[in-house]
């Protein structure tokens, strides 16, 4: 899901910049204002995580491969403001160090794990909960909010490739960036992380929330509300 | 540092240690790049072109360890799976340190807003 150079046209990353721009911008307005030194360490992991787990690249056979990216829990352990910054870092990183992610994609691949993902999880995650504290409703919140979070973020992912041919073509009628249409880029994207990279996501994310439930249960922001002097939402 | 933090910690180099599965299981299963993310040479036998623009942008950068691999494509695997090792330690310590680094600044300077 990390697109490189040269697939999106200036259009499109241009503004895709100023929209993760804003969304740090608030992000770190928030966490200035109500980070807790205590809290460092965690933030610290949960962006190591994150950098690992996209790593691990899922093979579909004969096809391509896809990664679970870790916002989801994040933003359930940490806050979805809190997770912005900590994944837009390591999409930062991988993208100047290990070239995974384009320089000029930045902005875009930032507002889709980064921006997108946390925030549908997050939402999804308190919708489906509701009140509950333990039991399936509770499993099946964190399951589904990696599942949903990871599939729509790959969804507008699709969407910003698709829309290229739309955007830029060159005379002869070829296009200039993103070659394929709207019409393949969404199925083809909404598949594979609907059918095998989401399920895994939503794996990860739910076997993590009960881990920490179990063991600190205090120190996750979704069940709390408030992340210790905490970045409230 | 909490025992909890220690265990989290080993977690997170075990998982550097086992990331080489992540170019293991694609070699294995004989899965590609992932969608929309082809070289221009994918590229160019999918399409049987290169689109300009992409052309244009492709090799914009030049990271220092592209695609966590320290050697070359035609590198032995052994050098790949090594070089993937490494990557993901030094990940987490690039990471984990701006992370901090941010951290600390945020916290520092909302310290001296407050003496004000």
């Amino acid at each position: 899901m990390h697109i490189p150079d040269g697939y999106l046209s200036p259009q499109t990353y241009v503004p895709l910049y100023g929209a993760s721009f804003v969304f740090w911008a608030i992000a770190l307005k928030k966490m200035k204002r109500e980070l807790s030194a205590k809290y460092i360490p965690y933030l610290a992991m949960a962006a190591a995580f994150s950098f690992l787990i996209q790593m691990f690249n899922i093979p579909i056979p004969g096809g391509t491969t896809g990664h679970a990216v870790g916002a989801g829990i994040i933003a359930i352990l940490l806050g979805p403001w809190t997770a912005v910054i900590a994944v837009s870092v390591v999409l930062i990183i991988q993208a100047i160090v290990f070239g995974d992610g384009g320089i000029t994609a930045i902005g875009a691949n930032c507002f889709n794990m980064a921006v997108v993902m946390p925030f549908v999880s997050y939402w999804v995650f308190k919708l489906v909960k509701g009140n509950a504290t333990a039991g399936f409703r509770l499993h099946a919140a964190s399951f589904l909010s990696g599942y949903i979070g990871l599939s729509i973020s790959a969804i507008v992912t699709a969407i910003e490739f698709g829309i290229q041919p739309l955007i830029a073509m060159s005379p002869d009628g070829r296009p200039l960036y993103a070659p394929y249409p709207l019409s393949v880029a969404v199925p083809a994207m909404a598949l594979e992380h609907l059918l095998l990279f989401g399920v895994i996501e939503g794996m990860i994310t739910a076997m993590l929330l009960k881990y920490f439930l179990k063991h600190e249960p205090e120190s996750v922001y979704a069940v709390r509300g408030v992340l210790s002097a905490g970045v409230e939402v | 540092m909490t025992t909890f933090h220690k265990k989290l910690w080993i977690g997170l180099i075990i998982m550097a240690l086992l990331s080489p599965i992540g170019i293991l299981l694609p070699e294995k299963f004989n899965a590609g790049d992932a969608w929309g993310e082809w070289g221009t040479d994918t590229l160019e036998k999918l399409l049987g072109y290169v689109p300009e623009g992409l052309k244009k942008l492709t090799d914009l950068w030049k990271a220092p360890i592209a695609d966590y691999n320290l050697g070359s494509e035609s590198s032995p695997f052994i050098i790949r799976v090594l070089s993937y090792v490494v990557s993901g330690i030094l990940g987490i310590a690039i990471v984990g340190g701006v992370i901090y680094l941010i951290s600390r600044l945020l916290i520092k300077t909302r310290g001296k807003e407050h003496r004000a």
